[in-house]
């Protein structure tokens, strides 16, 4: 971020939609710190307030806990996962090239989210299954968000013309967004043993009151914070797109 | 031809890994066939527009009069007759290696095969054009691919155990069902977004 100066500095054909581009990108930059920063603290509090003033859950004691981070994780870990499939579709229907950066800002965040579920969930199913790892319906889904993106993050590496990668890997996001509902249902079939869900399932929310309002809690600081680190990642996105395209204009 | 013997090798390989006092072949046999059909499918997917980029070939068939979506369907075809190769060559050898009785059974497996085949491999020609041009494309298809065979590949051994147990296909309503959305929905999806891969 330091370097923002140098960049300007250097700048010496004056494009009034370059700057304009790269404004935007550090407005972004600023935007998503602080954003960060808000969820960071939040979180501190939020921890405070499920560990010490939510409920011990009866049967699953302290280890239940963890569901407030894992839980929220795992929400924006599949909205991070939606909105890539969604700005590559938006892609390659626009054209827009900040689509294509917002969507790979959202897959490095979401790849993180997804280590964050697939770390959180397999501490809590050891004392509460006896097992680190089931072959179940939503830890497969989530082992396959990770597999997707990384797999959309490594083809991004490997190709160097930014419209063919902004295409190609549009192409992968949109078929990745589709496969995870049928990983989903087909591992549903093959079998499951997940908790079941204690807020969007068809009878109401089963949650006790105090545990869900932290849980809500635990949600929107996740969104805020993945929000918060995508504004950031973009932006970056943005200042590396401007400077690739000067050096391009520059030979 | 590699990818045939590839697929004859997998399914020797399988056979030897399995510990004869305690599994019985049948039980290990729905599993060999699909890793067998997956990763020699891969294998050919992988080699499918080679072809085409080392002659200039691509340019040739983007410049003919014809829509991007009948070179598409047009690769789709080739590939599906190489998998479906692949298949004609992976099934007999399964029934001679596993011991198997597939009498009245071997229409279901086929139209299972297809079923099965028919979703990933049209996801598989797009990719495998997408990862033509790419570095270390023999590894990015798998990458990219592998997941989106899981669905249909849990989907065909389920309803292949199903049949070697004596079950009619009838028991199997749900998984073909899935099947058939899965082919649906990806072959729909692969011819819209074919033509941002070929863009130049």
């Amino acid at each position: 971020m330091t370097s923002s100066s140098s960049l300007s500095a250097s700048s010496s054909f004056p494009q009034s939609s370059t700057s304009s581009a790269v404004v935007a990108a550090r407005k972004s930059i600023r935007l998503g710190q602080a954003l960060t920063v808000l969820a960071l603290v939040a979180l501190a509090a939020h921890y405070v307030r499920a560990i010490q003033y939510t409920p011990i859950e009866a049967t699953q004691g302290l280890a239940q806990k963890i569901f407030y981070v894992h839980v929220p994780a795992a929400w924006s870990a599949f909205l991070a996962f939606g909105i890539l499939g969604v700005c590559s579709a938006l892609f390659l229907w626009l054209h827009d090239r900040r689509l294509d950066l917002f969507a790979e800002a959202s897959a490095e965040v979401g790849t993180v989210l997804t280590l964050i579920v697939l770390t959180t969930g397999p501490l809590w199913g050891k004392p509460i299954w006896g097992t680190w790892w089931q072959w179940e319906v939503r830890l497969t889904s989530t082992l396959f968000l990770f597999f997707l993106m990384v797999g959309y993050l490594t083809l991004r590496r490997s190709i160097f013309d930014p419209l063919e990668r902004a295409r190609y890997s549009a192409v992968v996001g949109i078929l990745g967004a589709m496969l995870v509902p049928f990983i989903h249902l087909s591992v549903y079939m093959f079998r499951t043993i997940h908790p079941k869900p204690v807020i969007l399932n068809p009878e109401g929310p089963t949650l006790p009151g105090s545990m869900l309002s932290t849980l809500l809690e635990g949600v929107a600081i996740m969104t805020v914070m993945y929000l918060g680190l995508v504004l950031v990642r973009y932006g970056i996105g943005r200042l590396q797109d401007e400077k690739e395209a000067r050096h391009a204009a520059q030979g | 031809m590699a990818a045939l013997v590839f697929a004859a090798l997998i399914l020797v390989i399988f056979n030897f890994a399995r510990d004869p006092t305690v599994l019985r072949a049948q039980d290990l046999a729905p599993s060999a066939l699909w890793v067998t059909i997956t990763f020699a499918s891969v294998t050919a997917l992988n080699r499918a527009f080679a072809v085409e980029l080392d002659h200039g070939a691509l340019d040739g068939l983007l410049l003919a009069p014809v829509g991007r979506e009948a070179i598409y369907l047009g690769k789709l075809l080739g590939n599906l007759l190489f998998t479906g190769l692949v298949q004609a060559i992976t099934i007999p050898l399964f029934v001679l290696f596993f011991n198997l009785d597939l009498h009245g059974t071997l229409p279901a497996i086929l139209l299972l095969a297809f079923l099965a085949t028919v979703g990933f491999t049209a996801v598989g020609t797009v990719f495998s054009a997408l990862t033509a041009r790419v570095q270390f494309n023999e590894l990015m298809l798998p990458v990219l691919l592998l997941p989106f065979m899981v669905p249909p590949l849990i989907g065909a051994a389920q309803v292949t155990s199903k049949l070697l147990a004596g079950r009619p296909l009838a028991d199997s309503a749900g998984w073909l069902q899935i099947l058939v959305t899965y082919d649906i929905v990806f072959l729909t999806l692969s011819v819209l977004v074919f033509p941002a891969v070929l863009d130049e």
